[in-house]
């Protein structure tokens, strides 16, 4: 079971849609147990990042990921919700993340325009069965006005250019994020939820 | 570096697409999430949904369509048409659109660009201009290009910019419909002034229409209904002819 994490953010129907279009069981929730009992957690997230960890924290549920991450069950964090497994981000002001890994969140500083918003492509930096069958230079779908800049590019799967060299795939042991919209991402998109589907095969 | 996108545009009235020139002589075209769904199968970056009706009751029926739509297609899409407040933007957002464009509703309360772009992120929130040219100025139009604001163009983007928006579609009403091309001039002004993605709308006739917007428009983005409608051009076709032009555009889908 996919437990992806309704906590008051974004639109998460259309995670929910793209998961259920692969035949995973899948389900919004907010609810401890069901997260406990999942075999996958997503986090998902559109928006500001402080308003993000607040909510996560009324809806108490932060411990929750930890412990679960902690644990080794795959958590899956996309856009926001990547930005989040992080340990700070400077938007508007400075603010803790998850802290679940290191690095942090930084907003564009060059002369394209912001958000980055459309179709990019991403470079494979090493191989990993998250990335597997997707090749060098296919599209995908970002829009976001800040960037990870992580502590260790080991960390880092798949680059994209914007400017400067953004992370667009990262992951570390069960820890995954995605700083595009896999869901939105066409083909190349379902290839990636595809992916995760086979790792909890 | 950024595609450039293809958006093709579908207007709606009572569930199905129709397509006019000059905002009038409407035709119906085709169902709706069929259409989309054969656009995010060929090539489109990304789909725009025009609300074209005015009662209540058909709004349901649209609001049908942008779920059905959600459903069938994972590509990105906004919803426009009739959005005047909060409550319509979360509606929309709901039912399942990425973004939401709103038009004569910014120019008559600029709050709501703010509002929106607070409770959704300024990348849910597209204005929408339509523009027309009188002797040297463009001006900003509302209610279909029917009452001319008095607004400058220019300034009414930079000021949408400031308020919140994220993204702005750039109407342009005379080349609306007509197949003649875009209106150069006016995108390629306001791309350079804002610091947010612009949509070149209204004109498309042929692939060199397209080259041209994205190239001397410096528009990051163009959109086009009924040569696509039509199938007089095709998108895959397009993209190629973009790409051998030297434009960035997404070819594998």
């Amino acid at each position: 079971m996919i437990a992806i994490i309704d906590y008051g953010v974004g639109n998460i129907k259309n995670v929910y849609k793209a998961f259920k279009g692969l035949d995973l069981d899948v389900i919004v929730t907010s609810d401890k147990s069901v997260i406990n009992d999942s075999s996958v957690i997503v986090l998902p997230g559109v928006g500001a990042y402080k308003d993000a960890m607040d909510n996560l924290n009324k809806h108490n549920l932060i411990d929750c990921i930890k412990e679960n991450a902690n644990k080794g069950k795959l958590l899956f964090g996309i856009c926001l919700g990547m930005q989040l497994l992080f340990e700070k981000s400077y938007e508007d002001g400075e603010w803790d993340g998850l802290g679940l890994l290191e690095g942090e969140i930084v907003r564009f500083k060059n002369h394209l325009k912001v958000p980055q918003m459309g179709w990019n492509k991403i470079i494979k930096s090493k191989n990993d069965d998250i990335a597997k069958g997707i090749n060098d230079g296919e599209y995908v779908y970002f829009v976001h006005s800040y960037y990870l800049k992580p502590k260790h590019e080991e960390d880092v799967i798949c680059w994209t250019n914007y400017g400067t060299r953004v992370p667009a795939i990262v992951r570390k042991d069960n820890i995954i994020g995605m700083q595009f919209h896999p869901e939105k991402s066409g083909k190349t998109g379902m290839k990636l939820l595809w992916n995760i589907k086979e790792m909890i095969k | 570096m950024l595609a450039k996108r293809i958006i093709p545009c579908l207007d709606v009235d009572k569930g199905r697409v129709v397509k006019g020139k000059k905002f009038k002589d409407i035709q119906d075209v085709a169902d709706p999430v069929e259409l989309a769904k054969y656009y995010c199968d060929n090539g489109a970056d990304e789909l725009v949904f025009y609300d074209i009706t005015a009662s209540n009751e058909n709004r349901d029926i649209f609001i049908d369509v942008v779920e059905r739509t959600a459903q069938n297609i994972n590509i990105p899409f906004s919803i426009g048409g009739g959005i005047r407040t909060i409550k319509d933007f979360t509606k929309v957002l709901k039912a399942g659109a990425d973004k939401v464009s709103i038009n004569s509703a910014a120019v008559k309360t600029p709050e709501l660009i703010t509002k929106a772009a607070l409770k959704f992120g300024s990348q849910c929130v597209v204005l929408s201009m339509d523009v027309k040219k009188n002797k040297n100025d463009w001006d900003v139009y509302i209610n279909g290009g029917r009452i001319n604001t008095g607004l400058k163009a220019v300034e009414w983007a930079l000021r949408g910019q400031d308020l919140g928006a994220g993204e702005i579609v750039l109407n342009s009403i005379d080349s609306d419909g007509v197949k003649n091309g875009y209106s150069i001039e006016i995108t390629r002004l306001i791309s350079e002034m804002v610091n947010i993605p612009v949509i070149a709308s209204g004109g498309a006739g042929k692939r060199g229409d397209f080259l041209e917007v994205l190239k001397e428009g410096k528009a990051d983005a163009a959109l086009a209904a009924s040569v696509f409608h039509y199938r007089q051009i095709e998108i895959k076709n397009l993209k190629d002819y973009l790409y051998k032009n030297g434009i960035e555009v997404r070819r594998d889908f």
